[in-house]
């Protein structure tokens, strides 16, 4: 039996069960204890497991990280809270130059298997700062592994997965998708495999590639242009960042020849490209068309009084639709 | 004036900015009462391990100048401050070096020939002999200082006697993680060593441009933790006041910062030239001279008539024979395998890394890499 939950409720409800099974999961972050997180993803989790097991830390994100790296190595599985993705840079280093290398260093003598969960993205008129999309930056990095859900479903899968990931995991939370809606969740731990993308919706005339808070966008303009025009798009949920899941990217081209890439990130350098260079890798002869972006612009993210301007909107995401398929 | 062999206590408790601790001084004269004891057994292993890891770090120096090693970070000059306090430690306790504390790690257990299969190189170097819990060293500076807030913090969690202890220098007191790691320690009470080799300098920068602080131990004031400054050339003094932070973490009482004062003689790496920011001749002379913590320690063991040279002529050539089966081990060890370098990016290999190896692996049957 499952619950109607919130993509919030299923990341708490996935850290209160690994809490509950495994004496070495802790959660440890700014404001996550007894005030239950900004955004409550841990409420509740610090009155049923203590004080030594959900730490309202200092106010440090290298510390947090960093001491979130000692705790791995000597057998904890923490969880870390950032309170917001553009608080990360402090921590940066601990996690590209420490948590991301431990591993090969020490030639698998010693891991780091670390959950680094953050909102991030745009779209909820949050101050300076609250609304990146760096994915990118971590995507770069080898010995991460990067995930962004896009519903609560998967957010519960695929966090139950990273928890038990023996290597360190971004596990990026789309801040718009928090309580946007509910769906059916399973009571029951399952996992959600880290690599694989999924296809949300079958289509035959051009593939949409999507992920976070932009699969929705994606959705919408999808089912629009089916209304308006009839052409059926297929829409991938990429689920995992890095490393991407190029046998469904390339499948999909295979049967539709078109593809059209939807990120909120910044367009320069941002994984759209990754994305293409796949597709001109592996299936460059069965492409129709030029592969088209819709992402955010190449500017810091604007004043919420016009970061709707900034984010891929549905029309922009049609208009990037019949641009492809008309070609 | 009061004698104690308790220099953490009594530095903390009196609230005021600690003298330097000194047991042994450079004429080897005992001024401080020593509790606990050291017998004659653990002198004589105190001078032949700073014997050994001086012949040691010579030698690395030579190798590189022969071109036989990479570049490399000698430490002559702190070997008290790595054998006294590695000295102090138990076996199952994590230690997270930097890149001139090989000396350390090496009185912990590390295996001679895995430094120089290190600053060879070799992807073996930042291995530690099963069981042991010697971190790689760090290169980014103070970063390390966190990781043994984490390791100690989960020594605490889950019951076990251990303490972290992480190594640093004068020049990490400036960074960010340096102080992160104080707090956190202090927050949480971690069974965690926080010590410092204060050699005067961060490459090229000396302490009075890093700081206004006088002292690095006075910022543990800050984190109500206790901070003390001893000899770093008084093995003694360090090993005693090692011995009694360890014994305050086993026992529940947290972290404490420890300033060692000390003098590294030579460059900062192979690739450095101290000439260019100190009076390089003199300086170096001066702390030999005056301040040298083999030469100190060997002035009261054979003062003691715990020691004669016949003995040291022995020890040395014993050391130099073990070094050398050591760099023949690490010598003939195996070139690393480039296809390697695809290994342990993660637990499981994923298809990009599988795929790139095969590329590689291509490209080296043709023989186009050369």
């Amino acid at each position: 039996m499952g619950k109607s939950l919130t993509m919030l409720q299923a990341i708490t409800e996935a850290m209160d069960q690994k809490l509950g099974q495994d004496d070495r999961v802790m959660i440890m972050g700014e404001d996550i204890g007894v005030n239950g997180g900004v955004f409550r993803a841990t409420e509740g989790l610090y009155e049923k497991h203590g004080k030594d097991r959900v730490v309202d830390t200092p106010l440090a994100e290298s510390g947090i990280i960093g001491s979130a790296i000692g705790l791995a190595l000597n057998g904890m599985l923490p969880i870390v809270e950032i309170q917001f993705l553009a608080f990360i840079y402090p921590g940066f280093e601990q996690l590209v130059s420490h948590a991301a290398r431990m591993r090969y260093r020490t030639r698998g003598q010693f891991g780091v298997p670390l959950v680094i969960r953050t909102p991030y993205g745009a779209g909820i008129r949050g101050p300076e700062l609250h609304s990146e999309s760096v994915e990118t930056f971590f995507a770069h990095t080898p010995g991460l592994k990067v995930v962004a859900p896009s519903n609560p479903y998967d957010a519960k899968g695929l966090l139950i997965s990273a928890i038990e990931d023996p290597d360190p995991v971004v596990f990026l939370e789309p801040t718009k998708l928090y309580r946007a809606f509910k769906e059916e969740v399973p009571e029951e731990m399952y996992r959600i495999p880290i690599g694989q993308a999924k296809v949300v919706q079958e289509g035959s005339d051009l593939t949409i590639f999507a992920w976070g808070a932009m699969l929705r966008e994606a959705l919408n303009a999808a089912k629009k242009i089916e209304n308006e025009k009839g052409w059926k798009c297929e829409v991938v949920d990429l689920r995992t960042l890095y490393p991407l899941d190029r046998d469904t990217i390339v499948q999909s081209i295979k049967k539709t020849g078109r593809a059209l890439i939807v990120h909120e990130a910044h367009k320069t350098a941002g994984l759209g490209a990754e994305i293409i260079s796949i597709i001109n890798d592996e299936a460059l002869i069965y492409l129709k068309a030029p592969i088209k972006r819709v992402t955010g612009f190449d500017v810091p993210v604007p004043p919420f009084s016009i970061e709707d301007h900034y984010l891929p909107t549905v029309e922009r995401v049609k208009q990037g639709i019949t641009d492809t398929i008309t070609f | 004036m009061e004698k104690t062999g308790n220099p953490i206590m009594k530095a903390h408790s009196s609230g005021v900015e600690p003298e330097m601790f000194q047991v042994l001084t450079p004429e080897g004269e005992i001024v401080e009462t020593i509790d606990p004891k050291i017998d004659k057994s653990l002198m004589l292993k105190m001078y032949e391990s700073m014997l050994l890891l001086r012949t040691f770090d010579r030698k690395s120096i030579n190798l590189q100048r022969q071109g036989r090693m990479g570049t490399y970070a000698p430490f002559e000059g702190q070997e008290a401050s790595q054998v006294g306090s590695a000295l102090a430690l138990s076996a199952g306790d994590w230690m997270f070096p930097t890149y001139r504390d090989h000396g350390a790690a090496i009185i912990h257990g590390q295996e001679l020939y895995r430094v120089f299969l290190y600053w060879m190189a070799h992807f073996e170097g930042s291995i530690c002999p099963e069981g042991k819990r010697i971190m790689p060293p760090s290169v980014p500076i103070a970063t390390q200082m966190v990781h043994a807030v984490g390791t100690a913090w989960a020594s605490k969690l889950k019951g076990e006697k251990n303490v972290s202890i992480a190594y640093f220098g004068d020049g990490a007191t400036s960074e960010g993680d340096f102080h992160e790691a104080l707090n956190f320690a202090g927050v949480y009470k971690t069974p965690t060593i926080f010590f410092c080799q204060n050699n005067g300098y961060a490459i090229s920068v000396p302490f009075n441009k890093q700081s206004a602080s006088k002292t690095i131990s006075q910022r543990a004031a800050a984190y109500d933790i206790p901070g003390v400054r001893v000899d770093g050339n008084d093995i003694f003094a360090v090993w005693l006041t090692v011995k009694e932070a360890v014994e305050r973490a086993l026992k529940g009482e947290g972290p404490t910062l420890i300033e060692a004062i000390t003098f590294r003689y030579g460059a900062h790496t192979t690739a450095d030239n101290p000439a260019i920011y100190r009076e390089q001749d003199e300086i170096s002379t001066f702390w030999r001279e005056n301040r040298d913590p083999i030469t100190r320690l060997k002035k009261f063991l054979i003062k003691e008539g715990y020691w004669n040279d016949e003995q040291e002529e022995m020890v040395l050539k014993q050391f130099n024979e073990q070094i050398d089966a050591h760099l023949q081990k690490a010598e003939a060890y195996p070139k690393s395998n480039p296809l390697e370098m695809f290994n342990h990016v993660y637990a499981n290999e994923s298809w990009h890394l599988k795929e790139q190896q095969q590329e590689l692996e291509q490209i080296l049957k043709k023989g186009v890499n050369k």
